[in-house]
């Protein structure tokens, strides 16, 4: 698995969620399982292939918000940075 | 199966689920405010329990701190693992797991991990009704053949579906088992919701339209921080001016009463314990009640309603620059108007680390115990000159001293965070929750919980250290010269107790700061709380209630060794300084042991403000007297 945490796409495409700016769509591919962070976020639903939707940013750029699963969480750069996403055109409907 | 066979024993239910769950609401409908408060050993998590009958049978509900895993990452989340494995007592019999309706697409993550656990359990879905409400459709009977549980649906802020709940409780042995266990690797397990949720959910909820539509305001960058700035204005604002009526009425009454014992009884030691130190001491803690009850009122009411997660939201950047969290921020605005309050409201940060340090620091913002010290020596020796247009200097030294707690507190969490406490945080996520009405019950069973946890447990710490400060203030008893007013006896048996003599041998310490051993003795007796230097120094100066007179006597005590002014410029700063960072506060610290479970903070946090105030004291006092305003 790619531990890239640079906006560089890897092989499929994937590219950090963090680097997803409002509005965008991203399918999970991996999350860096390794660490207790990681699992953590796998726990809260980012697995791969959910469709995650990024909502906003905080007015001074952090923490930023996302849709998934059908609720809403918000967690800052450096956790979102450890979820890998395939970005999707963000019309296409929520399939996990 | 018959009753009889069940046996007359005590059924354990444990009560599982993430936060926002509605688990709350839940506990208190089946247990009302009978719930019992404690804590686990060596961790910070509140312990909560309550009992309830169903068919004769005992059922004790233990409410399980809220989680969205049951792997944990932290020594506090571990305690619902443990408490299921039976490490921290009994085992439960039986699991209620409460979730979410409307996320049941997350939930099913943490009720597969629940399932692989073994325990009988029994699935409570909540805001039924906001399913609806956004066009979802649940198939209840689909979802228990899919989960092989029993699964009810309840909307419990109006007790719909509880009454159908409650026969099911008390007969876990019946409920149904899963045949098959669902898997436990993270990516098996959303495999394994998705088949559930595609033979339960016949149509997925649409999003909240009202809260997609309310965040369009609440979080937009000019309009959402405008609104932030108000909500803790008028937050700020409420809990200082409503609070107050209450507080002098409460302080009244203990002056009434105390008044009324020495007018009962012969004058005398007993009279004196009992109104000095019962009473007064009693008045000390129920003081801070009316604050308690309205913070957490409007707490409750702003968390209930959604708006506190979306506050964290906008503050937490500036907040995590300092190594906290956008949660600190509501508990260190609260310590504005009291640090108890303050602590208490910590509990809603999840991470361990965060939290400490939010309470190391609360005590540093300006309480409003020190407002009636800083009057007291702001209107003795500060002139009312007028610095620029409406711009007054006593005004400006009081805001100074308001910043100067608020900027320490941010640069002590900086610098704990970097050193002391450092090692990885707990990751910072946290649920954006649809906006929903607050409900009374809820409110008022809560801001209960708080006052009652509150007057019991810090209560019997203070009460213990109002009596102890009291003897020390009493003892020994010398006889007073012959022809001594009441007042000069009173300052004759203070002088010659053992704080008189502690304040005494403490000079040498004290001299460095500019204090003789009179202001020793008054620090002494605002260990208890800080406003009390302020009846001890009246006590002391042999002076009347009325304070035009003791700032006089303050103005005019001089050395009688040397005739030299005690209060200098450089004294008065110095002392000003001194309350700005010293833990004076026994309740604060009785509230810190308490949500710590430990004394060992209380005592840190006692011990680092010492010596900030002494090395502040010390620094100012010299640079004071360096500009001239010396002895």
């Amino acid at each position: 698995m790619s531990r890239a945490e640079a906006p560089t796409p890897t092989a499929s495409g994937a590219v950090p969620l963090a680097s997803l700016g409002p509005g965008a769509c991203g399918l999970v591919e991996s999350v860096d399982s390794s660490t207790p962070v990681g699992r953590r976020l796998a726990d809260l639903g980012f697995l791969p292939r959910t469709q995650v939707r990024v909502l906003r940013r905080a007015p001074l750029g952090d923490p930023i918000e996302y849709e998934l699963r059908g609720y809403r969480l918000c967690m800052r750069r450096a956790e979102a940075a450890r979820v890998l996403v395939v970005p999707v055109d963000p019309r296409t409907p929520p399939s996990p | 199966m018959s009753e009889a066979s069940l046996g007359p024993g005590l059924l354990r239910l444990g009560l599982i689920g993430s936060p926002n769950s509605g688990k709350t609401t839940i506990f208190n409908a089946l247990t009302g405010l009978r719930a019992k408060v404690g804590n686990y050993p060596g961790v910070t998590v509140e312990r909560r329990e309550g009992e309830l009958e169903i068919d004769g049978r005992r059922v004790r509900v233990i409410d399980l701190p809220g989680t969205y895993s049951l792997t944990p990452i932290s020594p506090d989340e571990a305690v619902v693992g443990r408490v299921i494995a039976g490490e921290l007592g009994p085992a439960p019999d039986a699991l209620l797991l409460v979730a979410d309706a409307c996320t049941l697409d997350r939930s099913l993550l943490m009720i597969a991990q629940v399932l692989r656990r073994g325990v009988p359990t029994c699935l409570v879905l909540t805001m039924t009704d906001e399913l609806h409400a956004r066009g979802g459709v649940l198939d209840l009977a689909c979802l228990e053949r899919a989960l092989g549980i029993p699964v009810r649906g309840v909307v419990g802020h109006r007790g719909l579906g509880l009454a159908a709940l409650r026969p099911l409780l008390a007969h876990p042995e019946s409920w149904s088992r899963p045949h098959l266990l669902p898997p436990e690797p993270a990516e098996e397990r959303a495999g394994w919701a998705a088949s559930v949720l595609a033979s339960a959910l016949t149509r997925r909820p649409g999003p909240s339209r009202s809260s997609e539509a309310i965040d369009r305001v609440v979080l937009h960058p000019l309009a959402g921080t405008l609104l932030f700035g108000t909500v803790m204005v008028v937050f700020f604002q409420l809990i200082f001016a409503w609070a107050v009526p209450a507080m002098n009425a409460i302080d009244a009454g203990v002056g009434w009463a105390g008044g009324f014992v020495h007018a009962a009884l012969p004058p005398g030691l007993l009279a004196d314990f009992l109104a000095d130190a019962l009473i007064a001491g009693v008045g000390s803690v129920i003081v801070f009640l009316p604050q308690i009850v309205l913070l957490f009122t409007l707490l409750c009411l702003l968390e209930d309603v959604g708006y506190m997660a979306r506050a964290a939201f906008l503050i937490d950047r500036v907040m995590g620059r300092i190594g906290l969290e956008g949660r600190s921020f509501v508990s260190l605005l609260s310590s504005y108007a009291c640090a108890v309050p303050g602590i208490m409201a910590t509990r809603t940060i999840p991470s361990p680390r965060h939290r400490l340090l939010t309470i190391l620091v609360a005590p540093l913002m300006t309480c409003s115990a020190r407002l009636p010290v800083y009057a007291l020596l702001i209107a003795a020796f500060v002139p009312p000159v007028a610095v620029a247009g409406p711009l007054r200097l006593q005004g400006l030294v009081l805001l100074g001293l308001y910043l100067l707690g608020a900027l320490s507190a941010l640069a002590v969490a900086a610098v704990f965070g970097r050193t002391l406490m450092r090692g990885e945080s707990l990751p910072f996520y946290m649920e954006l929750p649809p906006y929903r009405w607050p409900t009374a019950k809820l409110v008022v069973t809560q801001v209960w919980g708080s006052a009652r946890a509150f007057l019991r447990r810090a209560g019997t710490v203070i009460l213990t250290v109002s009596i102890v400060l009291w003897c020390l203030l009493t003892f020994p008893r010398t006889p007073a010269p012959p022809g001594a007013t009441a007042a000069e006896a009173r300052r004759h048996s203070l002088e010659h107790s053992l704080a008189g003599r502690t304040g005494r041998a403490l000079e040498p310490w004290l001299a460095p700061l500019g204090f003789d051993w009179k202001i020793g003795v008054g620090l002494l007796a605002s260990l208890a709380a800080r406003e009390v230097i302020v009846a001890t120094l009246a006590q002391i100066y042999a002076a009347t209630d009325d304070e035009t007179s003791l700032r006089d006597a303050l103005r005019r005590d001089a050395d009688p060794r040397t005739g030299r002014r005690i209060y200098t410029p450089a004294t008065v700063a110095s002392l000003l300084v001194f309350f700005v960072f010293a833990l004076q506060c026994m309740s604060t610290i009785a509230v810190m042991k308490r949500e710590t479970n430990s004394w060992r903070w209380p005592a840190f946090a006692f011990g680092y403000l010492l010596a900030l105030a002494y090395a502040a004291s010390f620094a100012t006092h010299r640079l004071v007297t360096a500009l001239g305003g010396g002895p």
